[in-house]
């Protein structure tokens, strides 16, 4: 065979990056390991086996009683309301910023005119407030509120105001600058306020993508709002808090189901809403 | 006898026969080329020879078994003896080409040695003699997708090659690639099987090419075998007959016309 | 139909504000405006004695332990369920799979966080445990598509060549999905890191739990710098992820 002689000496050339990669992640994920205290046997010790075992156990049946029931109604409307209320709290804060750091909207900037300066350090704050706001999640603002305002849903308005203002802000004034910012251009030029400009120039265009995106965010806040519960911002989650707390299997799982029948109609009612105004 | 088909029929589901109560039978160390038009069957019937579809009716023997009577291990054992080679070589475009190759003795490997190989090559230097012998050895750790479409099809013979199978088949193995190397792949076939007394049946599409490697010719048509001689027994009017579906062009490398001289003896119109 | 949508809006709004009976009014009194801006002095300034910034490191670690080790479990146990749910053991098991792997996905890590803490006690195993889980359950249902999109062909013809059905799928399936695998994997690290930070909240370890202990315990100052420490790990995560990316795709 011929071809032996030449295959004298052929080493795989990929072997040795292939084996640092693995060493890398073999000593990167180590000391993860014991960091996260990671030990499955602490699940099946006798001892927690015991409790979950009954919690899980009592899962089924669901708790179904008339006045369960209807304090899960009550919660899961807590929940929708604590959601609209956040967004439209969320509006009033995100709009005006937007509008502050759209700089296609900015009049001194045509020219540049007086106070471009002025406009251009205006505009620094607004930006930095949006960004501060959307990097705290809102679990963690929720947590604020809660210390602050106290236990309820009023919490969980803030914490979503605040958080999705953030967000919305952000996002806003990218889809203004997206669109074609010739017309609102004209209109500046043509002596218009900010606000005309903003109303005749790009309000139309920008529409459908405001909502969409609007509607796709209010979908996220139902599923935060029931999360902020935990934390006891009112809603499903704080119900599900208390239930857990109580063992009641039962009615965790009740909550569990509606919390995913919601998740569910949430998707639904979002996609329809982004159908019709698309 | 390495193949034994008696009668072998299946069916489409719409009920239309792709393959039509086809019998004959192939000695071991034979060399077998099958020509037809598209949609003759020849794909079907190579992939009942590869026990990779199940006949509807008659009886078929390869390797000197019935492959659909065999338990799940000696069905196994019995594949791993057939090789196939591909009109497209399915191998995953991220992968590397050694590895590739040395995956055509998976079925003959026991597990470890499959699974090792996937950490380190365990045979280097036999993928590398493969690959050689398809003048690609340079690629030896090239990874598939960096292949051109010709380099790509040797791999695959390559594959083949390592496997060692006592069946090969090969389903239009050439029909992406250039005159020059259509014929120096099929000569490597050839010579495989000479070397080795290898079974081989190739469908070709490029009828010059069968009628200048393959000391035996099967023309099939709608299913049935119009035809099954040696190549010198092929006429002119045959092939008419054969190709008559499609446009009027009897199919050769390149449409060069295929020559044939008055005693029915062909002039070899080959590179190699 | 315009106006129709826009008034029911503003009347679903304006419900939802009537059914909290909230009373944010309230917040703009002088009285609460004063008790919020004390509140706010109080985190003022952070906590940055090196005895503290020590356990903020701890915690940060422990953080980015929880997220690592929860994505490679994940990427595990995903892979493990997708190949069901792709179809490769029968239709049955298949309808089994999607249904756990929906499962697992639909519970929101939170929750499951607060599962596991009942589980497991409080600490970071709880906090790994749940987002393992749900993250499991996100990738697993990538990974089947994924395999239910890759040609059969390769490992088809392996085992046509007498391979073993496992060894087919090493050689013949897995190398096309391994990159996709892989990139989606880092991808939900990334989100995983940003959760980890704060699943603690509910007792599950990390940051999440310092910042719950330090305002329950009325330490402002002290949660002042854990969410220092959680706005800096995720500025380094993104520009650390974009750098990545950048780098990728040339």
């Amino acid at each position: 065979m011929s071809g032996e002689t030449s295959a004298i000496g052929l080493r795989d050339p990929a072997a040795r990056p292939r084996l640092a990669l693995t060493a890398l992640i073999v000593v990167l994920l180590w000391p993860g390991f014991n960091l996260t205290e990671f030990d499955p046997s602490v699940l099946f010790d006798a001892r927690s086996r015991e409790t979950m075992g009954k919690f899980v156990a009592t899962f089924f049946p669901l708790a179904t009683s008339a006045g369960f029931l209807q304090l899960v109604i009550k919660s899961t409307l807590e929940t929708l309301a604590i959601a609209t209320a956040g967004m439209a709290l969320a509006m009033l804060v995100a709009w005006p910023l937007a509008l502050v750091i759209t700089r296609s909207l900015s009049v001194s900037r045509i020219g540049p005119g007086p106070g471009y300066a002025l406009g251009r350090i205006m505009r620094l704050p607004a930006r930095f407030a949006l960004t501060f706001f959307r990097s705290i999640p809102e679990i963690v603002w929720a947590l604020l509120f809660v210390r602050a305002v106290g236990l309820g849903p009023a919490a969980g308005v803030l914490a979503i105001g605040v958080t999705y203002g953030g967000m919305l802000g952000k996002v806003y004034s990218e889809i203004l600058e997206s669109n074609d910012t010739r017309p609102t251009t004209v209109l500046l030029e043509a002596g218009g306020g900010r606000l005309a400009a903003f109303f005749y120039g790009m309000w139309p265009v920008a529409l459908p993508e405001l909502v969409s995106y609007t509607v796709y965010r209010w979908e996220c806040a139902v599923r935060a709002s029931v999360i902020m519960g935990f934390v006891g911002a009112g809603g499903l989650g704080q119900q599900m808090e208390l239930s857990m707390r109580m063992l009641a299997g039962g009615e965790v799982a009740t909550i569990l189901f509606v919390f995913l029948l919601l998740v569910f109609l949430a998707d639904g009612v979002s996609a329809y809403l982004r159908k019709v105004t698309a | 006898m390495s193949l034994k088909l008696d009668r072998i029929s299946l069916a489409y589901p719409n009920g239309y026969p792709a393959v039509n109560a086809v019998s004959c039978e192939i000695g071991r160390g034979e060399r077998v080329a099958i020509i037809g038009p598209s949609g003759a069957g020849k794909t079907t019937l190579l992939r009942l020879l590869a026990t990779a579809l199940r006949p509807s009716a008659g009886s078929l023997g390869v390797l000197g078994a019935d492959p659909w009577r065999l338990d799940r291990v000696t069905l196994r054992q019995l594949r791993s003896r057939i090789g196939m080679v591909h009109q497209a070589p399915p191998i995953p475009p991220r992968q590397r080409v050694v590895t590739a190759v040395l995956a055509g003795r998976l079925g003959q490997w026991p597990a470890w040695k499959g699974l090792l190989s996937l950490v380190y090559p365990v045979d280097i230097g036999g993928a590398e003699q493969m690959l050689s012998r398809m003048e690609i050895a340079d690629k030896l750790f090239e990874r598939c997708d960096r292949l051109s479409g010709g380099q790509l099809q040797r791999v695959g013979v390559a594959r083949v090659l390592y496997q060692q199978p006592e069946l090969i088949l090969t389903d239009e193995p050439v029909s992406a690639v250039d005159p020059a190397l259509s014929d120096r792949i099929v000569g490597e076939l050839n010579r495989e099987a000479i070397a080795r007394s290898v079974t081989l049946v190739a469908s070709l599409h490029a009828v010059d090419l069968a009628l200048h490697w393959f000391p035996r010719i099967i023309g099939l048509r709608a299913g049935e075998i119009l035809f099954d001689l040696p190549p010198v027994r092929v006429s002119d009017a045959m092939l008419k007959e054969l190709y008559a579906s499609e446009s009027a062009q009897v199919p050769t490398q390149d449409n060069r016309p295929l020559e044939i001289v008055p005693t029915g003896i062909r002039r070899k119109p080959m590179y190699s | 139909m315009h106006w129709v949508v826009v008034i029911a809006l503003v009347a679903v709004t304006w419900a939802s504000f009537a059914y909290l009976s909230l009373d944010l009014g309230h917040l703009l009194t002088m009285e609460a405006q004063v008790q919020m801006w004390k509140y706010v002095v109080s985190f003022f300034p952070p906590d940055l004695s090196a005895d503290y910034l020590e356990q903020i490191g701890q915690g940060t670690l422990e953080t980015i332990a929880i997220s690592a080790v929860s994505t490679a479990l994940a990427a595990v146990l995903g892979l493990l369920l997708a190949l069901p749910a792709a179809g490769r053991f029968g239709p049955v098991l298949r309808v089994i799979a999607r249904f756990v792997l929906n499962f697992l996905r639909s519970i929101p890590e939170l929750v499951w966080a607060a599962l596991m803490v009942m589980a497991a006690g409080l600490g970071p195993f709880a906090g790994t445990l749940a987002l393992a889980w749900h993250t499991s359950g996100v990738i697993g249902r990538l990974f089947a598509e994924t395999l239910e999109n890759t040609p059969l062909e390769p490992a088809q013809s392996l085992r046509l060549a007498g391979g073993r059905p496992a060894l087919a799928f090493l050689y013949g399936t897995l190398p096309n999905v391994v990159p996709q695998l892989i990139a989606y994997s880092l991808y939900r690290w990334e989100i995983n890191i940003r959760m980890a930070a704060i699943l603690g909240i509910v007792g599950a370890g990390g940051l999440g739990q310092m910042l719950y202990f330090s305002l329950s315990l009325f330490q402002q100052p002290q949660a002042m710098t854990v969410i220092i420490a959680m706005l800096v790990l995720v500025a380094v995560v993104d520009s650390a992820s974009a750098w990545l990316r950048q780098r990728l795709a040339n």
